[in-house]
């Protein structure tokens, strides 16, 4: 089986997901074709050689439905022979289209492809696309569904992290991202937006708030105690009937932003790189997904994290860093606690908390956030990882070359 | 046809009257199910016929819906024939009944229900299949779907057409819970067209067919929309995802049912009325051959009925009119007894120590009364002669006369024989004595009695004006006179009976006992407390065992704990949890709801209870994760451990009859109304299976979950309990 290296990694900044973001007057299938355009324009890539796209999107409907990746790969002028493939895992959606992209690879049906992903949060909601889950009283009831921010509370509430402990990761999230930012360390992968005369849009993550306090954060109220109390707690409970009380400690402020971005990766085969002249920055070394009990949802991350390690023949100890989207703090927070990682090691650029999390692209942006990481500070290999809705987890590990 | 009566007038429009001959409310019978078609295809095919008007022939209400007898003899599938062949009969059966009413909706001519009684079930559904409604404003007029009560699926319709009218969300209590509609409220709900004097509604229909007759239902024209939108719509996917959380939250997943109709809607919603009403067909019968839908109907709608006619009541004794009682002790149970007495005009004399304290437990009818009289209930004349009803005093003279005495004093037995003496000396030789005792032996109490023949128990639960049983206990000397005599009382004040023999806790306080005394068992095994009361709850109960200790309060169970120590003597065991018991009354004055803490503490603003913190140091917690299997052993256990002992009540022969036990245990302590009682659990699990449960539980836990003989036997033998009973009746 061959080997997957990835060649460049490039993402838009993130723009704040709302109608007053400035990426909200940018379609979706413009930020998925700028990501395109750079991927071949900073390598001078013979665009005939790409075998395949695969980009993650969520809410696959209205500018995001009918195949985006396909019609990214036309509209970036792309040969007309590459083919695209949207794919939905919810969140680890961009690290899935990587995963595919890579197993394409080695599987032998491509030479050279692109993984990563595309969400326009402002322009095609959350929950655009329905879906039976939460909706049919079938798996609904089945998978005792509630909505992600209540199992992130069950999370705190089951392993003990008080408000005060979510609040401070947040505060160091947003710490760390505006350090990164200062210094420059997104700078290799980040390619600004071009509005519609090629006029630069946006050309930094735009929710980034260095001043995060753990006073400013305390002023915000629970997001998830009314729906809570209606009714989901009641669930949550009878499924983790040892919780007397849920305990809602996320808000705004310690869980993902909503935000707008695209992000891709290429990865090829060492043969084709070396014929186009591309630069192997990393091998990927291992991926899993898994699923785990869906109605807590998101302590995926523990065993794909084990069961990628696993398959890598690696143990906890031999990854130098640790890169955990941040759904929410208290999903970060029981990873570190369940692995036994010092924060030293997780995170270390920050995360969605203080940079967004554009769901379809995020897994792939931190990809390419590894990447740049383990080059900046010269380190061997990291692990990349994601919750995902209805108890999943995907995950990827890199080594550099 | 037999059913129903069709009058063509001079305008075409045909009068069709619907009335079942021999009964004295209209339902859906077998034979009404098949001659709807014949009305439809009358109204079809004569020409002569411009639209028809549909009314009831009955003054007692328009259709109380499907005969539930009827439809809880039908056993679902045929004999011979594959599986399919019989579950495919069993569907097209099924769906006669929309078939028929889907050709009334589409026969193309105008058809006008004119509802002048009540409307229930199939009864309202009948009348949404027609284009147009008009209803009678009376006071005894209601209009709803009451099958998710008695654990069915409105299976003629209601499913499809309610939520097409009024959407899913005003819908759902009508569905889920069976709550009846006013006149009023369903124009405003637009379930009706029209809400006119009782006398006009033939009229009024005739009137619509005549001049504005559309013959096309809505959901039958292209522009239809769902009111607030099918499932995946913004709003629409919103009420799905709530009302399924909302569903789960009230339900715990108990009640097939309740479930059953959210799927049919949901599924039903997305496609044409045809296809729709195939949906609604096949979780009818889902639901309809469920154990729950079986131990339901049987034992809150069937058994319910045949207990509340007295089917427990020894023939050959004349009815026994019971005029005037009277009531020993004022406190919370006489009080509540006074009162329904009352309430049924039986005069009643509330006798106590002193005339302050018996003052006092008139006070509580008052109260009742007030309220009543204040929120419109009831007027106040009637208030005020139900209150002339009960005659306070402290003096014994006034026993006199009675047909009938309740003692309801302290659980003392010298007390209870010294107001046994009192009261008789006062009564007639033909008189009932009745103690409303929940524990102590009716046997024993008899002693103190110059007519043991007479005494009986009588045990009401608390607050007696809310809780509909009454058991009866009776006494080795008590006499079948005396039994019917009490029968007879207690039907006069509108409570359900049953008939028990003697025995400690009787039937209801012995079964619930082990409820809480099981949790009991698993705090000291050292599972956390949140678990034992959440799954408690998650079974079906009314709460968990913890709380329910706290509610009952802890004292009491510690005194029973003496008490039983003290009787029992060498025999008594002493149970882990009894050292936790007897810390927390005696050493730290923790006795339950009533003094604000217990296993709970009750914070005094009124807001809610929480598990105590010192719970852990007292009890240290060893298992505090719950993972499926632990919870599934949990429910396991304390729902068996309440039918196990509802068993050995019928090997002790302390209950005689399944119908008595289940209806016993739903209304007396609240036992998981979906499986039918405990009884039903029992025959729904198979005898063989819950035998080898109980035993593993036995070995795992202790003797208390041995199975009795009288369940080994039946497992040996393939029987059920009420396979057992029906055979006993029929050869008796």
């Amino acid at each position: 089986m061959a080997d997957a290296y990835i060649f460049d990694a490039v993402r838009t900044p993130r723009g704040k997901g709302k109608k007053d973001g400035s990426l909200h007057e940018i379609t979706a299938l413009s930020l998925a074709t700028q990501v395109l355009e750079a991927l071949r324009d900073r390598n001078g890539l013979d665009t005939s050689k790409v075998d395949d796209v695969v980009l993650g999107c969520v809410a696959p409907v209205g500018e995001q439905g009918s195949d985006i990746a396909r019609t990214a790969v036309l509209t970036a002028d792309y040969a007309q022979s590459v083919a695209g493939v949207q794919i939905n895992r919810f969140c680890a959606s961009g690290l899935e289209a990587c995963n595919m992209a890579a197993a394409k690879v080695m599987a032998g049906e491509a030479d050279l492809a692109i993984g990563g992903g595309v969400e326009s949060m402002s322009r095609v909601p959350m929950g655009s696309d329905g879906g039976a889950w939460p909706t049919d009283p079938t798996s609904a009831f089945k998978t005792y569904f509630a909505p992600q921010g209540v199992s992130a509370d069950l999370i705190a509430t089951l392993y003990g992290f008080s408000r005060d402990d979510v609040d401070a990761y947040a505060v160091e999230s947003q710490t760390r991202a505006a350090r990164s930012w200062a210094e420059g360390r997104f700078k290799k992968s980040v390619v600004p937006v071009k509005d519609q005369l090629g006029l630069t849009l946006l050309d930094h993550d735009e929710t980034v708030r260095a001043q995060t306090t753990m006073q400013t954060l305390a002023s915000l109220s629970p997001s998830f105690t009314m729906p809570g109390e209606m009714a989901f707690d009641a669930v949550v409970t009878q499924r983790y009937p040892q919780v007397e009380k849920v305990n809602h400690v996320h808000h705004a402020g310690n869980s993902s932003g909503i935000v707008d971005g695209a992000a891709g990766v290429l990865i090829g085969t060492k043969a084709m790189g070396e014929a186009l002249g591309l630069k192997a920055r990393a091998r990927i070394k291992a991926m899993a997904s898994i699923g785990s009990e869906p109605s807590i949802m998101l302590t995926g991350p523990e065993f794909v994290s084990r069961k990628a390690l696993q398959r890598a023949g690696m143990s906890v100890g031999d990854i130098d860093l640790y890169e955990l989207n941040e759904a929410f703090a208290a999903v970060v927070l029981r990873y570190m606690q369940a692995l036994d990682l010092d924060h030293a090691k997780v995170n270390v650029n920050g995360g969605a908390i203080a940079m967004g999390h554009p769901l379809g692209a995020t897994g792939a942006m931190i990809l390419g956030t590894m990447v740049d990481e383990l080059e900046r500070s010269d380190k061997q290999t990291a692990l990349i990882n994601l919750c995902v809705g209805a108890g999943m987890g995907t995950a990827t590990i890199i080594e550099r070359v | 046809m037999e059913n129903f009566k069709i009058d063509v007038d001079a305008d075409g429009v045909a009068l069709v009257t619907f009335d079942v001959p021999g009964r004295t409310m209209n339902t859906l019978t077998a034979s009404v199910i098949r001659e709807v078609g014949e009305v439809v295809e009358r109204i079809k095919t004569d020409a002569a016929i411009k639209g028809a008007v549909i009314t009831s022939g009955k003054t007692t209400g328009f259709c109380a819906g499907a005969d539930l007898g009827e439809l809880g003899a039908q056993a679902p599938g045929g004999a011979g024939g594959s599986k399919e062949d019989a579950l495919r009969a069993t569907f097209d059966a099924a769906f006669a009944l929309n078939k028929a009413f889907r050709a009334l909706e589409t026969c193309g001519k105008p058809v006008a229900a004119a509802i002048n009684g009540l409307a229930l079930g199939g009864g309202l559904e009948i009348t949404l299949a027609c284009h147009y409604r008009v209803v009678a404003d009376a006071p005894k007029v209601q209009l709803g779907l009451p099958e998710a009560k008695v654990g069915l699926l409105p299976g003629a319709g209601g499913t499809q057409r309610l939520p097409r009218l009024m959407g899913v969300m005003a819908a759902a209590p009508y569905l889920l819970e069976g709550k009846s509609m006013k006149p009023a409220e369903a124009l405003a709900a637009k379930v009706v067209h029209e809400v006119v004097a009782p006398d006009q509604v033939v009229e009024a229909a005739k009137t619509w067919v005549k001049t504005k007759g559309d013959p096309v239902a809505p959901w039958d024209k292209k522009d239809f929309k769902i009111p607030g939108g099918g499932p995946y719509t913004p709003g629409g996917a919103q009420v799905f995802i709530m009302g399924n959380a909302m569903l789960r939250k009230q339900t715990y997943g108990n009640y097939p049912a309740q479930m059953n109709i959210l799927k049919a809607v949901y599924e039903g919603l997305q496609v044409p009325i045809d296809a729709a009403l195939r949906i609604e067909s096949r979780y009818f019968v889902k639901t309809m051959s469920s154990p729950q839908a079986k131990g339901m109907i049987r034992t809150l709608f069937l058994s319910m009925q045949e207990l509340g006619k007295g089917s427990g009541r020894p023939a050959g004794v004349p009815h026994y009119d019971v005029k005037k009682v009277a009531v020993i002790g004022a406190g919370m149970m006489g009080a509540g007894i006074a009162y329904v007495q009352a309430m049924a005009g039986v005069e009643t004399i509330l006798i106590d120590t002193t005339q302050e304290a018996a003052d006092k437990g008139k006070g509580y009818a008052q109260g009742l009364v007030d309220k009543a009289v204040k929120r419109g209930k009831m007027t106040a004349e009637k208030g005020a002669a139900i209150l002339a009803l009960i005659h306070p005093t402290a003096d014994y003279d006034q026993v006199k006369g009675s047909d009938l005495v309740i003692e309801a004093v302290f659980e003392n037995r010298d007390i209870k024989a010294e107001v046994t003496k009192k009261a008789e000396a006062q009564l007639a030789e033909t008189a009932v004595f009745g103690s409303n005792t929940s524990t102590l032996p009716i046997t024993g109490l008899a002693k103190a009695s110059v007519r043991p023949a007479n005494f009986i128990g009588i045990h009401f639960f608390s607050p007696v004006d809310k809780m509909g049983l009454v058991e009866i206990i009776l006494g080795k000397e008590t006499s079948p006179e005396t039994l019917a005599k009490s029968i007879d009382y207690v039907l006069k004040i509108k409570k359900t009976p049953i008939v028990v023999n003697d025995s400690r806790g009787f039937y209801t306080s012995r079964c619930f006992g082990t409820f809480v005394q099981e949790g009991l068992e698993m705090l000291a095994e050292g599972i956390a407390p949140a678990i034992i009361d959440n799954v408690g709850r998650a079974t079906g109960m009314p709460r968990g065992p913890l709380e329910m200790n706290d509610d009952v309060a802890l004292d009491l169970s510690y005194k029973i704990t003496e008490q039983t120590k003290k009787d029992l003597g060498d025999k008594y065991e002493e149970r882990p949890f009894s050292p936790v018991v007897e810390k927390m009354v005696v050493e730290l004055g923790r006795l339950g709801r009533k003094n604000g803490k217990g296993f709970y503490d009750y914070p005094t603003d009124g807001g809610a209870k929480r598990l105590w913190p010192g719970l852990s140091e007292l009890v240290p917690v060893k298992t505090a994760d719950a993972d499926q299997a632990l919870i599934e052993e949990i429910r396991t256990r304390l729902l068996y451990r309440q039918a196990v002992e509802a068993a050995r009540c019928f090997e002790e022969n302390v209950v005689t009859d399944p119908r008595e036990a289940d209806v016993g245990a739903i209304l007396g302590w609240g036992f998981a109304p979906w499986t039918g009682g405990p009884i039903s659990l029992i025959d729904g699990v198979g005898a063989a299976r819950f035998v080898e449960t109980c035993d593993q539980l036995a070995q795992k836990y202790g003797a208390r979950f041995s199975p009795p003989q009288i369940l080994r036997d039946m497992a040996a033998k393939g029987e059920s309990f009420y396979g057992r009973f029906a055979a006993k009746a029929k050869a008796a």
